[in-house]
This record gives structure tokens, C-alpha cells and sequence, in this order.
């Protein structure tokens, strides 16, 4: 007997599926903020679906529905049991159950974006789950994060530096921040950004629609 | 065979198939205060195994059985008898979702028949112990070992729960663990009497506060757990 | 009423039109005591089974086994007064309830751990309810067990146990209160379940539940 299509046991398989975007990073950085100004760049010309990973029952998920930049249903929340990271890491069950069952209802998707709970920098997602990652830092957590690196700030595809407003308030250098992350992160990008000036995040989404576009040349829809 | 080793990673807390998330009514004790400390937990997890893991290893067991000539009927039979065991709608929920992710995660470990016709009998997730009995099956274990990683289980979730919930010294929970080592065997045993051809007196035991506690989380706003 | 048929120490008395009472016309079940109840209900009649005293289970092994069996569109209530497990009795009760379609039941069961002051008895109950040859609740409970006797997962700090059984035309729905749930099974049935520490409490716990299990109940 073969696995059939009725089942919700499918393999990890890039074709005919959407993207995997993890956007993870400590807590209060902006990472909620930041799905939100996706789904408002993105909302029109993409098929979304969000998955939350609320430290506390479905706080993160009421908030982006409440803010009703992309419709209720299609943000589904993954409980964590006081372990964010194992939820996105080591035992990452629960949210490809829930990135799956978005897609089966709502499919076919260009892009499923899974937030992390709130975590420290040694979070970062397994490959396993997301096909790119984005790190969420902000300028008050101080301008020495890029350099003490760990896996977040080295490894994601994408370094976002939020609430550059606040750079002059606490004293953070945001030249020195940049030099920095350019060192850890082996050319990969980073970008600066201050999402509650720029609602729609809009540098961020103009590199998730680059990527998007790359992973429907490779892996054409089937479905 | 390599049921021993197989047996050990079913039981490992650290098999990704969701199963951190799950207290087992652990966090729901210790928000009303029936779980505070080391004694309590001691005999929450006393009455747990004696009653849902007795319970859940017996179901267990059963599948693993039916694991070696599987078939769809048999299989939604015998999660109808898991249905009959669980009466709150929480825990049932809970458990389904459970048995659905550790589908998922052992299929691609140990690809099978067993697996593949549970996962065709019921699509939505199949009650934990069944999917745990059946991914057993799938890996060479014997239905005494899948009862044992049943049992076993069914304990070290809501004590992994409660040394996060309580911040409780996990050397110390770990000792009350082991000192469960007697009532898991029995647990186990037990679990095994019964002839594979009569789940119907497989055993039933209810924890009418277990079942309360798992109907109250839910409605709980601030949750860590999923169960 | 076709037939009524009983023995010492348990005699049925017909008190109605369909309603039967268990009259115990000795104190027990005993030590090596086993009490048989056998109720069949043909279809499209109606049965109640109550009875004027609780029962006290005496030191010593004792049995008591209930077999009912539910015809298609016929309607069986079955509330006899709670099973006192006093000091030393070693109780088996076995229930095994098997309804065809469409059949009506409410079927409660309570348990006491002890007279007032008085450590329980021990207790096995095995109960088991079969709608169309599937299964619709098993379930079994262990009273005086040192494994389950005050652990919060099981009775927690309370000395009184009981359920209430309901099937028939029943609303889907789940409700909560203090030390009572009301919990609608897989299969066509709604489970009433309350822990107390007292039997008013725990009577009025669950007739609380079987109200909104059952919205016609007075």
C-alpha cells in the first residue's frame, strides 16, 4: 500500500507547495510586527498563510488577526509547551501540521510564514521546516548583538534590524551595527528598518518577493 | 530484532513528533493548585500510570499486535475502542492530535505498511496509543515494548511539564520517576493479558479528575501546553 | 410489565406504571455475596429502576453485576441510590449496558468512599455500554487502590464519585463547573461526571449536568 492523498503525511517535498519563511529573533524585537507589515505589502499579490508560535496561548495570533491584514482563518497558532525553540528546531511536528493543514484548506499558497516564539540568539529554524529564515533584532537590545553572532544573527538568510527609530534614544550605533553583522554574516544581507514608521515594511518585502519568485521558477506548482 | 533499540527512541522525549508540547493535564494541576510540589507530582503521576497509562499502554500493545497484518477495518475498530476509553472530548482531541504528528514523523523513520493502511483508516489522526502501537509495529517492537514506551510516556510528559511549570529540582522528579520502575512493569504487563482477538475487555480505567483538568485547560486564556 | 423475578436479599417491587424499586431486605452485599440484576427492555417501552436505600458494601468479596439490554425506541432510566464502600468491603460491580438504535438511557451511578469518618472499601467497577455493536463508553474505576487513593490525577481530595450516562436525541454541547463536567462522547452519548466530597454535593453536581445534557429533564 502506497501513502495516499487523503492522508496529511506527506513528506517535505518542495514542488507544488509554497515557501517556508521562519521569521524568528528575541522577544519584543518586532517579529509579529513584522508579519504584519508582510501580509499588508504582500496581502494583494500573494496567496498567504501564517503560522504563530505563541510563548502564551494565541496571543501573537490574535493580535494579526485583530490587525485584519489577511483573513482570520489563515493564521493558524502552535502551542510550545515553554519551548519556542524546540517547536522550530529539534521537534518540529506541530508546525508542519499546521503549515500542511493551511495548505490543504486554502492551497495552493506562494507563501507560508512561520513566527517563532520569542527566544534568545541561539534560535534559529530547522531546515526541516522552513525553506529561508529571516532574524528579527532591534537597536535597544544594543549595538553589540551582531558581533556576539550566534546561529540567528549568522546563519539567516536575512538579518532585519528593527526600530532604527529608537537608535539615538538608547544610544546605539547603527554604522557599528552594520559593520558588525557584515562580518558575522559572510555577505548575507541585513536591512534596517523601523516598522512603526514604514507599516508595510517595505524593503523586507521587496526581498521576500525576490525569493518567492526564485522558489516558483524552481519549484513549479503542480497542484 | 531491533525492537529494544526502537522502543528506546519511541519512548525518547526527544522524538520530534510533538509530544513536548503535551502536559497531560500536568500544567491545568498546577494552575489550580493540585500540583505544587514534588508530593503531588508524586501522586499524580502515580494515579496517571495506574489509570490513562494502563489504559494507554493496553491500546498500545493491541495496535502493535495488529500492526504485523494490518487492516483499515481493524484499525478504525480498534481506535473505536480508544474513543470509548477517552470521554472527554479535550483529551480526545489531544490524543488524536498526538497520534496524527507521531504518524507523520515515524512514517518517514520506519516506512511500512502498518503505518501507511493506519494512516489511510484514519486520515484525521489516529488516537496516540494506536498510532503508538502501530509505529511500535512498524519498528520491530514487540507489543509488551510498545506498551512499555506507552507507559512510560504517559509519565515523563506531565514530569518534564512540571519541572518547566514549577521550576522543581529535575534530579528529585527524576527519582520519582524511577521510583515508578515497579508499577511501569506492572502497567505494562497488565496491559499484554488481554488476547489480541478482545479488545472489548481491554483495560478502561478513568481519571474523572484527569478528565476535568483537560476540560478546564481549554478554558484557560494563558496556556503554555497544548493538553 | 412482562416479567418481574427476584430473590432475597434483593426483591423488585413495581411502583408504577414501568417503574421497578430495588428493595434490599438485608444489609450488603456481604463478603461472598453476588448480586445479579438482569433488565431488558423491549422496544418502544419505557423502564425506570430506582431503589429506596443506598447500598453498603460490607467487608469481604463481594459481586454485583448488572446486565441491561435496550431495544429500539425504548427508554430505560436507571438512578438507584449510591454504593457505599464501607471499611473492608472488596466490591466488583460489573455493568454491561447494550442499547439498539435509537434506544433512551440515563443510567447513574455513584460511588462513597466510606461511611462518614470511615476509610473506604476497596472497589473494581468495570462499566460498558455498547450502542450497535460499537462501543460507546468503557470505562472502569478503582476506589481504595493505594496507586490512585489521593492523587490529584484521579479523585484528588474528593470522596464521592459518580456518572451519569445519557443517550437519546441530546444536544452536542460541553459545560463546566466546579468538580462536574459534562462531556459528550465520541458515539451518540453525553457522559455527566462529578467529583465531591459529600453525596448532596455530588447529587447535585450531576443533576446540574444531566439538565443540560438532557434539556427536557425536569
Amino acid at each position: 500500500m502506497s501513502a495516499n492523498h487523503d492522508d496529511h503525511h506527506q513528506a517535505p517535498d518542495g514542488h507544488g507547495r509554497a515557501l517556508r519563511l521562519g521569521i524568528g529573533g528575541p522577544v519584543g524585537s518586532g517579529k509579529t510586527a513584522l508579519v504584519a507589515a508582510l501580509c499588508r505589502s504582500l496581502g494583494p499579490s500573494m496567496r498567504l498563510g501564517v503560522v504563530t508560535n505563541d510563548i502564551y496561548t494565541t496571543e501573537d495570533a490574535d493580535f494579526l488577526r485583530r490587525a485584519g491584514v489577511i483573513d482570520a482563518d489563515r493564521i493558524l497558532a502552535v502551542q510550545t509547551g515553554c519551548c519556542p525553540h524546540t517547536a522550530i528546531r529539534d521537534d518540529i511536528a506541530a508546525n508542519l501540521d499546521a503549515v500542511e493543514t493551511l495548505e490543504e484548506r486554502f492551497g495552493p499558497l506562494d507563501l507560508v510564514i512561520v513566527e517563532s516564539g520569542g527566544d534568545n540568539l541561539t534560535a534559529t529554524f530547522s531546515r526541516g521546516l522552513a525553506d529561508r529564515q529571516i532574524f528579527v533584532l532591534d537597536v535597544s537590545g544594543g549595538d553589540k548583538v551582531p558581533r556576539k553572532g550566534g546561529p540567528g544573527v549568522t546563519a539567516a538568510d536575512l538579518l532585519v534590524v528593527n526600530k532604527t527609530d529608537l537608535a539615538p534614544m538608547v544610544g546605539a550605533d547603527l554604522t557599528v551595527m552594520s559593520r558588525d553583522a557584515a562580518k558575522v554574516r559572510d555577505g548575507k544581507p541585513v536591512l534596517f528598518t523601523s516598522i512603526r514608521e514604514d507599516k508595510g515594511a517595505h524593503s523586507v518585502a521587496e526581498w521576500v518577493v525576490g525569493i518567492v519568485d526564485a522558489w516558483h521558477h524552481q519549484h513549479a506548482h503542480t497542484v | 530484532m531491533h525492537g529494544d533499540m526502537a522502543m528506546l527512541l519511541l519512548a525518547d522525549s526527544r522524538l520530534p513528533a510533538g509530544g513536548h508540547a503535551h502536559s497531560g493535564g500536568a500544567e491545568e494541576a498546577v494552575r489550580v493548585g493540585a500540583i505544587t510540589g514534588p508530593e503531588d507530582l508524586a501522586r499524580f503521576l502515580r494515579g496517571r500510570l495506574a489509570t490513562a497509562g494502563v489504559v494507554t499502554a493496553a491500546l498500545a500493545a493491541a495496535a502493535c499486535e495488529l500492526g504485523a497484518d494490518p487492516a483499515q477495518e481493524r484499525w478504525r475498530r480498534l481506535d473505536a475502542e480508544a474513543d470509548a476509553r477517552i470521554s472527554s472530548p479535550a483529551q480526545r482531541d489531544a490524543s488524536r492530535t498526538q497520534g496524527r504528528l507521531l504518524v507523520r514523523t515515524t512514517r518517514r523513520i520506519w516506512p511500512s505498511e502498518a503505518l501507511d493502511s493506519l494512516a489511510a483508516a484514519v486520515p484525521d489522526g489516529a488516537h496516540h496509543p494506536v498510532a503508538l502501537g502501530a509505529a511500535a509495529a512498524a519498528a520491530g517492537c514487540e507489543p509488551r515494548q510498545a506498551a512499555l514506551a506507552a507507559a512510560y510516556t504517559s509519565v515523563t510528559a506531565p514530569a518534564t511539564a512540571a519541572v518547566r511549570l514549577l521550576g522543581l529540582d529535575p534530579v528529585l522528579v527524576h527519582r520519582l520517576l524511577a521510583d515508578l520502575a515497579p508499577a511501569l512493569n506492572d502497567a505494562a504487563h497488565e496491559a499484554c493479558v488481554i488476547q489480541a482477538d478482545d479488545w472489548s475487555s481491554l483495560p478502561a480505567h478513568a481519571a474523572p479528575a484527569l478528565d476535568l483538568l483537560a476540560e478546564q485547560h481549554l478554558r484557560t486564556e494563558v496556556r503554555l501546553f497544548v493538553s | 410489565m412482562e416479567t418481574l423475578r427476584s430473590d432475597p436479599p434483593l426483591t423488585l417491587r413495581q411502583t408504577g406504571p414501568g417503574v421497578v424499586h430495588l428493595v434490599s431486605t438485608a444489609a450488603g452485599p456481604l463478603g461472598g455475596d453476588h448480586f445479579e440484576l438482569t433488565i431488558d427492555v423491549a422496544p418502544h417501552t419505557t423502564l425506570a429502576v430506582h431503589s429506596v436505600a443506598s447500598t453498603l458494601a460490607l467487608p469481604g468479596l463481594s459481586r454485583l453485576t448488572v446486565t441491561a439490554r435496550v431495544g429500539a425506541r425504548a427508554a430505560l432510566r436507571y438512578s438507584p441510590e449510591p454504593i457505599v464502600l464501607a471499611a473492608g468491603c472488596d466490591l466488583r460491580v460489573a455493568v454491561r449496558l447494550t442499547l439498539a438504535p435509537g434506544a433512551t438511557v440515563f443510567w447513574r451511578e455513584e460511588l462513597v468512599f466510606g461511611r462518614y469518618g470511615e476509610a473506604s472499601g476497596r472497589c473494581h467497577s468495570r462499566f460498558d455500554a455498547i450502542v450497535d455493536d460499537v462501543p460507546l463508553l468503557r470505562q472502569e474505576l478503582l476506589v481504595g487502590d493505594p496507586a490512585v487513593d489521593d492523587s490529584p490525577a484521579v479523585y484528588g481530595s474528593a470522596r464521592c464519585v459518580g456518572s451519569t450516562l445519557l443517550t437519546g436525541d441530546l444536544p452536542r454541547e460541553r459545560h463546566l463547573a466546579d468538580g462536574c463536567a459534562v462531556l459528550p462522547l465520541a458515539g451518540p452519548g453525553t457522559l455527566v461526571s462529578a467529583l465531591a466530597a459529600d453525596t448532596v454535593e455530588l447529587r447535585r453536581r450531576l443533576e446540574w449536568g444531566e439538565r443540560l445534557a438532557d434539556k427536557s429533564l425536569p
